[in-house]
């Protein structure tokens, strides 16, 4: 297993050089670090001194790939290809606009997000499983049927109309918990409920109708014949062997997320104002911060390829069957 | 001519697709095999009714993509739907008005004749204006709103009686047996899930339309819009991004995921790298990164548009096809593993074997057979787009600010909620729309898979049968 997981992060190279060429090519190349000056510094009739001096303040006054002023390893490396896109591979993203270290900022700001994004996870898996189960054990009555219609309903709701009218309920009108804010340590919790509530139960429609669609698959199983040919309650059918059965399917969705859990939720953390990755991201696109874009883009990608590792290993800890060779 | 014809990008495309899809229709109908199968969508009542509301959103959609230049007006360009609803478009007020409104929803401050000022709420310009007396509003509401009910419910009598009459010429039975045959729920098409959304539209539809021309029904937004109107033009954005990204993506998807699956060797594990490093960044962050850079490419180009009709129309088209490039590694994935399978089948093998060239086979023997699942997506990515497009809207790199749409909607209205007294009425109108439009796609899409999906076609059949079976 050892040499499959090495192999497999041998494989991961190839995909995260791809995605620094898209990212390189989509920054650097499709607009010349002169239109990303205008369009950052804003005025149409800025002068070309500014430009420059933006673009040296920056380090976007290097050529592209080959700088034929530098000697010897100079020339490979004091370009924009090698400052910029090459050291993302050891984490190092520079600067935002105002100033500061990016590495520094992405740091302090996963707490908070992983603050929300945790809960929500754990509690929304638990919820929807939930529910699936309560649906299929149901199947084939007027409750799954209505049960379905409420979690298409459900998905068809906007987030944006989940946290709004949640937001105007629960803070505006009852004033149960602050609208926005964050604290640290336990008075965290007194902001963080209504936002975990709300990422729960924006979650529930769809993914509570598609584990039902997984368990239905198991439903008719042999095994699940044989369990109730046993005499066992169908409740424990469904906990004890429905529920482990589809543990794969369940997996393949679930364990790449949760590296993404890093990055936190642009829309909850901003209408709630916590301090936290997903506020960072949207404050850099808002303000046309290229910089912080590219680096969450690169770190996208890193933590989606962890997902994929972490899912081949779950199969193995649930199902003795596969083997990683 | 008073006007002269003009035809945005995604208007050219609205257009194809529609032909598309008339083609299509034409072709099922000529295929026996093909019409087994959507005779399973006729026949599913949810589906019949989600078809009929998204019908009239479509219908919505195409007049407002029938865009033409005023010969007076140079230069702004127009579309039917505001040649039909031209009061709407012109009559708007000072600021916010609640929904059937005769004042303003803020004080002013007047002077009266005698030189003294007063603050008051004043008469809307247009919104009740017919009225002498602003006190009579609720009893002329009520008695225009019977008029209209009464109306809707003769023509609904009228649509129903003909699609009864048709129905029993064609059984040949009486008009009584037939129409007891649609309440049951007994004929061919769900007749019945058809007539009743007919109806239920019609009851909304024609007291809203009639009710418009003297009334802001929806209130009235900041700048005094009338946000009926501007509810009715989001419905264009959000069916061209359902469904134009989609079909950009398509031809790609479609043509990368037969090569994989096909040819195999080296061909599939290109395309396989592709997608992985595409799929591998997170959706929002790429759509991201290429919406920023697309508006710098515009923004520094600004002779390449000569309206702002035109440049807004280009940046939907680029939201279009940049969610389309960031949404296209799923589907092909799907039918990279479904062109794998049928390789490997006799049929295909007999064409190999008869000396079927490879682009051949491709074309007459794997596409179709895969064309179902391409369906499926293009039915089930457009509620999912539409959704995204508020979000994104939100986030700052969705449609261009002066396109309307439901997710500029939102964002204007998010923070009304926060006002004193609050201004809740663009917001619930933008979620009731958006969520009929969704959810009617939603259940229309379910039909479909329902019934286009062996995978699901043949659960259904192995349940039903253990159903029977005890």
């Amino acid at each position: 297993m050892i040499s499959y997981l090495i192999r497999r992060v041998f494989y991961a190279i190839p995909i995260l050089i791809g995605v620094n060429l898209i990212t390189f090519v989509l920054f650097f190349v499709v607009n010349s670090p002169d239109d990303m000056a205008r369009a950052q510094l804003g005025a149409r009739r800025v002068t070309q001194d500014a430009i420059e001096q933006w673009k040296a303040v920056r380090g976007y006054d290097k050529p592209l790939l080959y700088n034929g002023n530098a000697d010897g390893l100079g020339r490979v490396t004091d370009t924009i290809f090698f400052q910029k896109s090459i050291k993302l591979f050891v984490f190092d993203f520079g600067r935002a606009e105002d100033g500061r270290d990016i590495g520094h900022e992405i740091m302090q700001r996963m707490g908070p997000s992983l603050a929300i994004a945790v809960p929500v996870f754990v509690l929304g898996l638990y919820v929807a499983i939930s529910l699936a189960l309560m649906l299929v054990f149901f199947h084939a009555t007027y409750l799954d049927f209505w049960g379905v219609v409420l979690c298409v309903a459900m998905m068809s709701i906007s987030a944006l109309f989940y946290i709004i009218g949640g937001q105007f309920l629960v803070s505006k009108l009852w004033q149960l918990v602050p609208i926005s804010g964050y604290a640290t340590g336990l008075d965290a919790a007194r902001f963080l409920v209504l936002p975990v509530v709300i990422g729960v139960v924006s979650g529930i429609g769809a993914s509570a109708r598609w584990y039902r669609t997984i368990f239905l698959e198991e439903i008719n199983r042999d095994y699940v014949r044989t369990a109730r040919a046993k005499g066992l309650s169908e409740l424990v059918v469904l906990f004890r062997h429905v529920l482990k059965n589809a543990m794969i399917p369940i997996l393949t969705g679930v364990v790449v997320v949760i590296p993404l859990l890093f990055l936190g939720s642009l829309l909850t953390e901003s209408f709630f104002a916590i301090p936290g990755l997903g506020t960072y991201t949207i404050d850099a696109i808002r303000g046309e911060d290229f910089a912080v874009v590219r680096a969450m883009v690169f770190l996208g990608a890193v933590l989606y390829i962890v997902g994929l590792l972490l899912t081949d290993i779950s199969y193995t800890v649930v199902d003795p069957r596969v083997r990683l060779q | 001519m008073p006007f002269i014809p003009a035809m945005l990008w995604t208007d050219a495309l609205i257009y194809i697709l529609v032909g598309c899809l008339v083609l299509a229709g034409f072709y099922v109908r000529s295929q026996e095999h093909l019409l087994v199968v959507w005779r399973k969508v006729l026949q599913s009542r949810p589906g019949m009714a989600a078809l009929t509301v998204l019908l009239v959103f479509v219908a919505v959609g195409l007049l407002d993509s029938l865009h033409y230049r005023p010969r007076d007006a140079q230069g702004e360009i127009r579309s039917a739907l505001d040649a039909l609803l031209v009061r709407l478009k012109t009559d708007s007020e000072k600021t916010y008005s609640a929904p059937f409104a005769t004042h303003l929803y803020a004080k002013e401050t007047v002077e009266r004749e005698d030189g003294s000022q007063a603050s008051v709420y004043p008469r809307l310009k247009y919104g009740g204006a017919h009225l002498a007396d602003p006190a009579q509003s609720f009893a002329d509401i009520l008695a225009r709103a019977s008029v209209a009910v009464i109306v809707a419910l003769a023509a609904w009598l009228v649509v129903s009686a003909a699609v009864t009459v048709r129905l029993a010429r064609a059984a040949q039975i009486g008009f009584a047996r037939a129409a007891r045959g649609i309440a049951r729920g007994e004929t061919e098409v769900a007749w019945n899930a058809i007539l009743l959304a007919t109806g239920v539209i019609a009851l909304l539809a024609v007291p809203a339309l009639m009710l418009s021309s003297h009334y802001h029904i929806f209130g009235t937004d900041k700048v005094g819009n009338d946000v009926f109107f501007l509810t009715l033009k989001s419905i264009r954005t959000g069916l061209v991004i359902g469904t134009l990204t989609t079909l950009t993506m398509l031809p790609f998807a479609a043509a990368l995921g037969i090569l994989a699956g096909y040819l195999g060797g080296i061909v599939d594990d290109v395309i396989q790298y592709i997608y992985a490093t595409l799929s591998s960044i997170p959706g929002v962050l790429l759509i991201a990164a290429a919406v920023l850079m697309m508006r710098v490419v515009i923004d520094s180009h600004p002779q390449w548009f000569a309206t702002t009709a035109e440049r807004a129309d280009a940046r939907l088209l680029a939201l279009c096809l940049i969610l389309g490039v960031t949404s296209w590694t799923g589907l092909c994935r799907l039918l990279r593993a479904e062109a794998l399978k049928l390789r490997e089948l006799e049929y295909v093998q007999a064409a190999r074997a008869f000396g079927v060239s490879n682009a051949r086979i491709m074309l007459r023997h794997i596409l179709p057979n895969v064309m179902h699942i391409v369906l499926i997506s293009l039915v089930m990515d457009f509620s999912g787009l539409v959704l995204a497009e508020a979000v994104l809207s939100y986030v700052g790199i969705g449609v261009d600010p002066s396109t309307t749409s439901f997710g500029t909607m939102i964002n204007t209205a998010r923070l009304e909620l926060a006002r004193e007294p609050v201004v809740w009425w663009s917001l619930a109108a933008a979620f009731t729309f958006m969520l009929a439009l969704v959810l009617s796609a939603n259940l229309f899409s379910d039909a479909v898979r329902d019934a286009l999906d062996p995978h699901t076609r043949s659960r259904a059949a192995r349940l039903s049968a253990a159903r029977a079976a005890p």
